[in-house]
């Protein structure tokens, strides 16, 4: 979200999903959507029916390819030489939108210099990708509008992973495709209130609303309406509170359903710096296995025992509504807050519906400003909403950006590889995937005995030349071996991934993938490289 | 859209261009009878139940015809009544009569066509077919298909091909021993079938039924708790338990679609493993205790690490009204700006 947030002025889908019906080229990089957003998937499939161009890039040959009209299989980790090779391109046959650059962009003469390290030679040896490929791709991409960017974490989760989002937004500016119907960039997010809960201000560096907690002005907003004196020094992110934990400096810490333990990159580390905090309460629905360090277990109402708005990935802020009475003694998440900050002495937590909540996160966020429970009776809101007649906003930028020159920023970029690639000891690429029939650290999915009966356990996936040489076959086990730790799974041979990486989920607590990931850090988005880290693959002694 | 008129049954109707007569029959109130017509798909016209007449024109299937201004059909004749009977008659010859033990009873086509057509039980004898049934699938976890049910609309099979892109199955073997089946005719759990349910869902007869039907006694409206798609959902609620789940039709993310985890992934709600009580570790052991207990216990370990030392990890799974909560706690109670939660995972 930094990436884009930087460009364009705000984090977030440019467009709609229902959109993707309606764009000339689709153009698919890091997202395995029929998997992992499945619906969208629908979606493309629908465009691609009606006369839509679909390109492909991803690392893996994915089942979205079958409606391709054109793939490109680059390494992972090369996307910055991929789309800075297209813009290239781009530049140099005269595909770029000269107007809408003068009119709606700023910084392209930086942004053009950057380019003259992506001559094609370089390309296509880092990417693996031949000329021919990028340079169909790009006509297509540049010509067929409106041209609709979708990317997920294949895209984000790289040490570099700011700089390919930036990458993406480039490619649009440079052709124009912003601010238009069936256009865009749109980051695909993963988790069902992801958006809201950044929205919300979950967030070391803003209050809801994006607003930053260094901003001498916005901090006297938010102090005057909690009536509280606010700590003006963004705080730490996820993998930095770990390793501050390690340091002894986080010595509490209070978690609400999520499971580290599982989902994180270096999953070993996770767990010993749970074991040295002093206290870790934890709110869930399940004993996940990160409930399982805490001192004080609260059990959290599902969504389906409470009321409340969820944000989805296209900005749409939607009624959850309480169907049933939450289980056992179970309390819903507001209510367990509520009642802490009031033993704890503080006002300002007198709720007794979620419906008050959304009052005060309208007083204080303007994207949110034209939200209510009223309101949502009718169907979603797309923010942002600015006023109670505000009908929502499907489609961002479509006038100017909201950065300080209300231009859309081109950012010059360069390649960096991924922080550990193979060498001779770890031979092999490890990237994380999605399956269907799971959902992350399956604290739920595992929890559907039909879901498991379509899929029970964890999957490496590695390509029949690579399997041939490590003398392993499918549905043997064998053990995958990183600089962090080792797992045993069950071998699938299966030529999705070129010669040289294999593939693994997440969400089987008995292979659990992320002991072998890398923590490695992209510099501004501090997101940890999941997708690509070094490994070796041994058979089982015996 | 451009409009026409037209006339059926002697009424006047002015209809959208591109329209079909059985859709715009529909549209208006009158009843044709149909069972392979669905409007999310391509019509293909193999029942051959929508007859009308055309004047000038004779006999057709309404499904397939374009209106046309001035366009004059009848949806009623002997010639029409003596067509669709035998086309009725042929499907319902070798379908199993045991309404009541069928799960779609009330809710099926073919009981809705034969209603409305009348069958003699006479004629039907004559027509019977002379071999056995078909075996049941019942491989896949969240629904069976029973071929002795079916009456071969393939609304599941451009279900598969149309909607979802995935064509596991198709119209297999020929005559009497016509089925949909997967590719090799292996179980639905061998195919390339993903377990969507989009066709259960299609299905205007028995033929796909989900596993362990019950109604629910009343419906909820929610978003799915998934992915970041956010699809509407009506979540089926019988007593305290979650007993089935639909698409929401109206809601513009899904528009009623829902992928296998969102359709059936609902069983974790009413699990036994749910954390019921709060727990307190004593000696390394879990202790259930009182909210109040748990509570108090809570904001006075907290009390000790107010500033710096303190963090939260919100959720991405909670509410957005949640988050917001989980932030203000940390900002004005804690005193931090130590909150983050997994949007980089």
């Amino acid at each position: 979200m930094a990436g884009l947030a930087t460009a364009f002025g705000s984090g977030a889908m440019t467009n709609s999903i229902n959109e993707i019906s309606d764009a000339a080229c689709i153009f698919a990089i890091g997202t395995n959507t029929t998997v992992a957003h499945p619906i969208i998937g629908l979606q493309i499939k629908k465009a691609v029916q009606n006369g839509a161009k679909l390109i492909v890039a991803n690392p893996g040959k994915i089942d979205l390819c079958r409606f391709a009209g054109l793939f490109l299989q680059h390494r992972p980790g090369t996307d910055v030489a991929l789309l800075m090779g297209m813009m290239r391109v781009i530049v140099d046959e005269g595909l770029s939108d000269l107007s809408f650059i003068e009119k709606r962009t700023e910084n392209i003469e930086d942004f053009k210099n950057s380019l003259a390290s992506f001559d094609l030679n370089f390309v296509e040896q880092t990417t693996g990708v031949s000329r021919e490929k990028i340079i169909e791709a790009v006509r297509t991409y540049a010509t067929c509008k409106p041209a609709i960017v979708l990317y997920s974490m294949g895209i984000t989760q790289h040490s570099h992973g700011t700089d390919n989002v930036l990458a993406i937004s480039n490619l649009a500016l440079l052709t124009g495709n912003i601010g238009k119907r069936g256009a865009g960039v749109n980051p695909l997010r993963g988790q069902n209130n992801v958006q809201g809960a950044c929205d919300m201000g979950a967030l070391p560096n803003v209050y809801p609303g994006y607003q930053r907690v260094e901003d001498p002005e916005v901090r006297r907003r938010f102090e005057a309406a909690w009536n509280s004196s606010l700590n003006d020094s963004p705080g730490l992110t996820l993998t930095e509170i770990f390793n501050a934990i390690d340091e002894g400096k986080i010595k509490a810490l209070h978690l609400v359903g999520e499971n580290p333990v599982l989902s994180d990159a270096n999953a070993k580390h996770v767990e010993e710096s749970l074991k040295r905090l002093e206290f870790l309460v934890v709110q869930d629905i399940f004993l996940s296995e990160t409930a399982r360090f805490a001192d004080v277990i609260l059990p959290a109402a599902s969504f389906a025992e409470k009321d409340g708005t969820f944000t989805n990935t296209e900005r749409r802020v939607q009624r959850i509504r309480k169907a049933i009475e939450p289980i056992g003694e179970a309390k819903p998440d507001w209510w367990i807050q509520c009642q802490i900050a009031k033993k704890l002495g503080r006002q300002g937590f007198d709720f007794s519906h979620p419906m008050e909540i959304m009052e005060e996160i309208a007083s204080l966020t303007p994207n949110y400003k034209g939200i209510s429970y009223e309101r949502l009776e009718n169907g979603g809101l797309q923010w942002p909403c600015v006023t109670r007649e505000h009908p929502g906003t499907p489609i961002l930028h479509t006038e100017r950006f909201p950065t300080k020159t209300g231009r859309g920023k081109f950012m010059p970029l360069r390649y960096k590889p991924a922080a550990e690639i193979p060498d001779d000891e770890y031979p092999l690429l490890l990237t994380t995937d999605r399956s269907l029939y799971h959902y992350h650290t399956g604290t739920m999915t595992r929890k559907v005995d039909g879901l498991n009966v379509l899929r029970n356990h964890e999957l490496v996936e590695i390509n029949q030349k690579d399997a041939t040489a490590l003398g392993i076959t499918d549905g043997e086990v064998v053990r995958v071996i990183s600089r962090r730790g080792e797992v045993t799974a069950k071998v699938k041979v299966r030529d999705v991934f070129s010669s040289g990486v294999v593939s693994m989920t997440f969400h089987f607590a008995e292979s659990p993938t992320n002991v072998l990931t890398s923590p490695a850090l992209d510099p501004v988005a501090k997101i940890p490289e999941t997708k690509v880290c070094a490994v070796r693959i041994e058979k089982l002694e015996g | 859209m451009d409009k026409i008129s037209l006339t059926i049954d002697g009424q006047e109707i002015i209809a959208n261009n591109g329209t079909t007569i059985l859709e715009t029959a529909l549209e208006n109130g009158i009843y044709i009878p149909h069972l392979c017509h669905h409007p999310d798909l391509e019509p293909v016209g193999v029942c051959r139940l929508c007859m009308v007449e055309i004047k000038g024109r004779g006999l057709t299937i309404s499904c397939k015809a374009p209106v046309e201004e001035g366009m004059v059909a009848r949806t009623e004749s002997n010639e029409i009544n003596k067509a669709r009977r035998m086309a009725v008659e042929l499907l319902i010859v070798n379908h199993h009569a045991d309404c009541l033990s069928c799960a779609k009873n009330t809710q099926c086509k073919l009981q809705e066509v034969a209603n409305y057509i009348g069958i003699e039980e006479k004629r039907l004898q004559r027509l019977r077919k002379p071999t056995g049934q078909f075996a049941i699938d019942t491989s896949n976890p969240f629904f069976d298909r029973d071929p002795n049910r079916c009456v071969l609309c393939g609304i599941c099979v451009r279900t598969c091909e149309e909607i979802q892109g995935v064509s596991a199955i198709d119209f297999a073997f020929r005559g009497y021993g016509t089925t949909v089946s997967t590719f090799g005719n292996k179980p639905l759990l061998e195919s390339r079938c993903e377990s969507c349910g989009e066709c259960v869902v299609r299905c205007p007869v028995g033929a796909l039924i989900p596993k362990n039907v019950q109604q629910p006694s009343r419906e909820v409206k929610s978003i799915c708790p998934y992915c970041g798609c956010g699809c509407g959902i009506y979540l089926g609620v019988r007593g305290s338990t979650i007993v089935n789940l639909r698409g929401d039709p109206d809601n513009p993310v899904n528009r009623g679609s829902l992928c296998v985890k969102g359709r059936f992934g609902y069983e974790f709600i009413n699990h036994p493993e749910r954390l019921t009580r709060p727990l307190i570790k004593r000696n390394g052991k879990f202790v259930e205790v009182a909210w109040d207990e748990a509570l108090n216990f809570v904001a006075k370990r907290l009390a000790d690490y107010k500033g710096g030392h303190f963090a939260f990890i919100a959720s991405a799974k909670c509410t957005n009204e949640e988050n917001y909560l989980f932030q203000k706690f940390t900002r004005t109670v804690m005193g931090t700006n130590n909150i983050d939660h997994c949007a980089r995972l």
